[in-house]
């Protein structure tokens, strides 16, 4: 019979059927961070367990490292105590650490894929909504809470009950400038937020085929705030070719064997989703959201939208918005003063989008009056950025230049809003307060669009400001 | 360990107006700076019930009619966002025992689950007559009948949906999974062992 490859990763990872009707799933890999880890470590110890694959779970410290000044102690004393006990619990138990000191700390979903954990046909998880990110190798990726990482902890496996598989074609060709932010935001405006609750997505088409890995893995990031906990593309040429001489990856004959499972993964052909949806390409342009949620999105050539146009929708919700993100109702939102511009998270804080971002910056300023900060997702991001130079490009241009952590995205470290400030920003999510301060406002858009904002100190079309065709086809 | 069986929630209830309200507004991140759960329930839903200065905001949770309130209702997609088991923490040291809404986000949902707590579905309309009656008497009686899958407030009752997998887990005290995990050891390790990734 034919199988998606949501079915065929789900099949080789169940263990059996619980009482209540869900699977325990065996998850091979398990991937943690300082945040949601420690409680659960201290479960473990109250039911005086032990972590039973050690070898399988994997940490880094993301969310509270400041990215200025990173010497320990840090300044702030809460920070300081969560990256000592996920030190100490990791001693502990002997869970590898890709801690401050190694030079591989970073965003655990940029660490994953970037170390070869992330393979094809594995299950993976972590107490993180956006580990969805790492079905961009073809595996079931999935956030999951503090109690589950318990469970995994103590056993490699945790209770789901099976998703339904949506699968999500784009075909045709993207315009210049238009990028897989762009893409994904556009997917969750047209199905909302909700949409995917209870799927996994499954993207598929021209569109992801031609994307590299890293495109791949912006939009599978966002999966879950379309709803989805877990969305995937098949591996092909482009996910091997990545992952090949990774530190994890496998070598040798191990290697070529490892391929040939990794392809019997992909969904077979003429099999069936619960679900198909087809998008063109070709009427997709650069977004952004204007409202509190990631659905709240429009092209950058449209209007913000009037809560009496909206009949039919949640207009209540659209009032909301418009109250809190203090945009004009029915005008464009081109034009929109900014503050601060934030390039970096799990969505775009990888290699490819910091080149893109320096190809059209340079010879660029960045705005009087806008703060705008670049925070590499991995420490080997970092490396590479500096080696590249493009380090100086965004230093040039005025950007402040700093260490890996997810920083401004959710604001756990000193990387935050001021009061009603607006934030021109490539990460994933514009809820009230998400970037620090309870009224801080976040636009959220592709890193070359953060690009253009910070340069017109106002929200801008990428397309405009640098001409982007003409360097496109150059 | 064995488990409370969990059929029904008796309280007073009090209504959070909205929809798509994320695990962000439910618990901000910066009160997740914390190794342990314990004290996050000061901080649910801070930034939308105080003032910067500390102050309170207009809000249901700040009105002392629904003070003594253990089931809360909400809108559509309640707790969307992040995976933190920090939301539903916060709720449950609170005081909530019971969720109704229209919706709830996936990850979340199964957070609540797992510490025993039910999540209701029902319709917008039936949220509202619950609303009404507990506005007009904050002091009536809600509850979450799990079993049967009923909500009365007051003389008033109405049907309202438990996913069968939760509603299982709950009525049967197995809603923490540990103990029925832990029992499979060796099939674990059989599957663990048909997987090249898996090995060490």
């Amino acid at each position: 019979m034919s199988k998606s490859l949501f079915e065929k990763v789900w099949d080789a990872h169940a263990v059996k059927t619980l009482s209540n009707g869900q699977t325990q799933l065996l998850i091979g890999t398990h991937l943690i961070h300082e945040v949601t880890s420690p409680q659960a470590f201290g479960m473990l110890r109250d039911l005086n367990l032990k972590v039973a694959y050690p070898h399988r779970t994997f940490a880094t410290v993301d969310h509270i490292v400041p990215t200025d000044q990173r010497q320990e102690p840090f300044a702030d004393p809460l920070a300081d105590a969560m990256i000592r006990e996920l030190r100490a619990n990791c001693e502990e138990t002997g869970v590898t650490f890709f801690d401050l000191p190694s030079g591989k700390q970073g965003i655990v979903h940029v660490v994953g894929p970037e170390q070869g954990i992330t393979q094809p046909g594995t299950t993976i998880a972590c107490g993180d909504s956006h580990t969805s990110t790492h079905g961009a190798f073809g595996a079931i990726a999935l956030g999951i809470g503090t109690t589950q990482i318990r469970d995994l902890l103590a056993t490699q496996t945790m209770a789901l009950a099976k998703l339904k598989v949506r699968k999500i074609n784009v075909t045709g060709k993207l315009g210049p400038g238009v990028y897989a932010k762009d893409v994904i935001l556009h997917i969750i405006r047209q199905l909302g937020v909700k949409g995917g609750t209870g799927y996994a997505y499954e993207y598929a088409g021209e569109v992801f085929d031609g994307f590299s890995m890293e495109e791949r893995m912006t939009v599978c990031n966002m999966s879950i705030e379309g709803g989805a906990r877990v969305g995937y593309i098949n591996p092909d040429e482009k996910t091997f070719e990545y992952l090949k001489g990774r530190p994890y990856s496998p070598t040798g004959d191990a290697w070529d064997a490892a391929v040939e499972n990794w392809k019997s993964f992909a969904s077979d052909p003429d099999c069936e989703f619960d679900d198909v949806v087809d998008f063109d390409a070709s009427t997709i342009a650069p977004t952004v959201t204007w409202g509190i949620n990631p659905e709240q999105a429009i092209s950058i050539v449209e209007n913000v939208p009037t809560v009496e146009a909206a009949a039919g929708k949640d207009q209540p919700l659209i009032a909301e918005a418009l109250e809190y993100m203090k945009l004009p109702a029915g005008a464009p939102i081109k034009g929109v003063k900014v503050d601060v511009c934030f390039i970096g998270s799990c969505t775009n804080g990888r290699l490819s989008d910091f080149e893109e971002a320096a190809k059209y910056l340079k010879g660029h300023k960045v705005a009087d009056g806008v703060k705008a900060i670049a925070v590499p997702g991995s420490q080997i991001v970092d490396v590479i950025c500096r080696e590249k130079g493009l380090h100086t490009v965004f230093e040039e241009a005025g950007f402040e230049w700093r260490g890996a952590g997810c920083s401004m995205c959710l604001a756990m470290n000193p990387d935050k809003l001021i009061g009603d400030q607006l934030s021109a920003s490539s990460s994933n999510r514009n809820f009230k307060g998400r970037q620090g301060s309870p009224t801080g406002r976040t636009v959220l858009m592709s890193p070359v669009m953060v690009a253009a904002a910070a340069v017109k100190g106002e929200i801008a079309d990428a397309r405009e400001v640098f001409d982007v065709k003409e360097l496109v086809e150059a | 360990m064995a488990l409370e069986k969990i059929t029904e929630i008796k309280g007073r209830g009090v209504y959070v107006a909205g929809n798509e309200i994320d695990t962000d507004r439910i618990i901000p991140a910066r009160f997740m700076k914390c190794v342990t759960f314990d004290g996050l329930g000061e901080y649910l839903f801070y930034d939308v019930r105080k003032n910067e200065d500390g102050s309170d905001k207009q809000h249901s949770l700040n009105d002392e009619r629904f003070d003594k309130a253990s089931i809360l209702l909400s809108g559509e997609n309640f707790g969307c966002g992040s995976s933190r088991e920090h939301a539903p923490q916060a709720l449950y040291r609170y005081g909530f025992r019971g969720l109704i809404a229209e919706s709830y986000a996936e990850i979340f949902f199964g957070n609540c689950t797992t510490l025993g707590i039910p999540c209701f579905c029902a319709t917008k309309e039936d949220i509202k007559a619950i609303v009404a009656a507990i506005e007009a008497d904050p002091s009536i009686e809600v509850t979450l009948d799990v079993a049967n899958e009923r909500i009365s407030f007051g003389d008033q009752s109405v049907t309202a949906v438990v996913r069968d997998s939760a509603r299982m887990a709950l009525c049967e005290g197995k809603w923490d999974m540990i103990g029925e995990l832990r029992e499979v050891e060796s099939r674990i390790a059989e599957v663990a062992g048909a997987l090249r990734y898996m090995a060490k």
